[in-house]
């Protein structure tokens, strides 16, 4: 706490999720789902900054708005 | 329930076939829950901006099944029809926590590293099926010939089910999503023969089991962990052998008819096959007949878009009208296959419920389009866009069948 957050942060909703996938398939270097039942699974909290766009487009494109970004 | 001459009739009119009805832009405009009848003479309070659509459906107060006895029949048989039957085998895997687990097991069987290993597979079932069309010789029905042959061996090779069976599967299909074109005996035979023919391949899978799907959620079934009972294993193989197949398939033949209608759109994936998703997503959002609409009943007082909605009624997405919502998609009845967003239409719905096959339906139509536009560069409509022949009488909508030339 206290630290200045300046990068963009991830927050997914593993409850909410549907298990579409289209995050691992919009910006697959920071998104992945479980084998067993498709589940989200953030490969990064802080992503690097060439994935913005991408981290981006996969939370607006979540279906269940299961992505959630802070900056 | 209450019905007044001035409550609209629903579905609206078309002025075409492929174009939207007038009333969508009018309702999205001025009323964000506006009440139609629909052909039973029942009430819905249909909703039709994007950003209500995908509040509705992300909600748990609203449900997905209409079987409390107040929820307004959408098909005009005594039970309400599709949306409205009980689930067969009295299962429940349809909603709340009986759905979350049953949603849960099934995903593993569609991620994108499982789904990885289907696009050859569905190219050469493509390509086979292409070459026949072309061998046979110009004209012929898209439908009969390509869409529908395509979207049942597809879903036939994933569940381990015999492709023979096609014209059953088709028929009970069309009997099930009767909006207005079968009777309740028609009904009740259908979903009792397709029961029966999914529990009879069951037994057939557990005496000699393979490397499909069904088999694989046998194993589970009988492991008894409490993840799938049998009949929940044979519920969700009709549902799978059923949503597999249908809306894929009539999906081909709208996006045929869209995109050689208006020629451009398929020159420009000729020109550049780069724009295969792009287009596809495109065909998707601007469709309009996707069918009557994603129900929801309403479980307590709530409030859709600022406008209360009351315990005990029904809610009906109109999620064509919805993804045609200026507020999202700016300039919403261009086609642009570039368009950033393009993705992010409700043509799956949004939810818990999201369409569960939807990484195979779109591998389904890219591969579909690709192979088109690869094998049939001068591909048309035999008789043009304004003739082509709705379904209708259906819950999905589509084209009874598409002549095309090349």
């Amino acid at each position: 706490m206290g630290d200045l957050v300046t990068g963009l942060q991830i927050a997914v909703d593993q409850e909410a999720c549907c298990g579409s996938g289209l995050c691992a398939l919009t910006a697959p270097e920071v998104f992945d789902q479980r084998d067993e039942d498709g589940v989200v699974v953030a490969l990064a909290t802080e992503p690097a900054e060439a994935d913005y766009d991408a981290v981006r487009a996969a939370a607006a494109a979540c279906p269940a708005s299961a992505i959630h970004l802070t900056e | 329930m209450t019905i007044t001459n001035d409550t609209p009739n629903y579905p609206f009119d078309k002025p075409a076939p492929l174009a939207p009805p007038a009333e969508w832009a009018e309702l999205r405009g001025k009323c964000r829950v506006a009440r139609v009848r629909m052909p039973s003479g029942d009430e819905v309070s249909l909703i039709s901006r994007n950003d209500d659509v995908r509040d509705v459906l992300g909600d748990g107060r609203f449900v997905r099944n209409l079987i409390a006895p107040d929820a307004a029949r959408l098909a005009a048989v005594e039970d309400g029809g599709f949306f409205n039957r009980q689930p067969p085998l009295n299962v429940n895997i349809a909603y709340g926590e009986g759905h979350r687990r049953w949603r849960r097991l099934l995903n593993g069987s569609f991620t994108m590293k499982k789904m990885a290993v289907w696009p050859p597979r569905i190219q050469q079932i493509a390509d086979e099926l292409i070459d026949d069309m072309i061998a046979k010789g110009s004209p012929a029905d898209l439908m009969a010939e390509f869409a529908l042959p395509l979207t049942i061996a597809v879903i036939c090779a994933l569940l381990g089910a015999p492709t023979e069976d096609k014209d059953k599967f088709a028929q009970w299909s069309r009997i099930i999503m009767t909006m207005t074109r079968y009777t309740q005996a028609e009904e009740d035979q259908a979903n009792r023969e397709f029961t029966e023919y999914v529990s009879a391949l069951v037994e057939q899978k557990r005496a000699h089991p393979a490397d499909d799907l069904l088999s694989e959620l046998l194993q589970i079934s009988d492991t008894q962990d409490g993840r799938l009972s049998n009949a929940e294993l044979v519920a969700t193989g009709r549902a799978l052998l059923f949503a597999g197949h249908e809306t894929t398939s009539i999906m081909i033949g709208k996006m045929t008819a869209q995109l050689v209608s208006e020629r451009e759109h398929y020159e420009a994936v000729i020109a550049d096959p780069d724009l295969i998703p792009g287009t596809v997503e495109e065909v998707l959002r601007m469709d309009t007949n996707s069918g009557v609409g994603i129900p929801r009943y309403v479980t307590e007082d709530a409030e859709v878009g600022g406008c209360p909605v009351s315990k005990g009624s029904t809610l009906l997405m109109q999620v064509s009208s919805a993804n045609r919502d200026e507020s999202r998609f700016p300039d919403p009845d261009r086609f642009d296959p570039r368009r950033p967003n393009g993705g992010q239409h409700l043509a799956f719905g949004a939810g818990p419920h999201y369409c569960l096959g939807q990484p195979l339906a779109r591998m389904e139509l890219q591969v579909a389009l690709g192979t088109m536009t690869r094998k049939l560069p001068n591909l048309r409509l035999r008789d043009g866009a304004d003739a082509l022949t709705m379904r209708t009488g259906s819950l999905l909508e589509g084209f009874e069948d598409v002549w095309v030339t090349w």
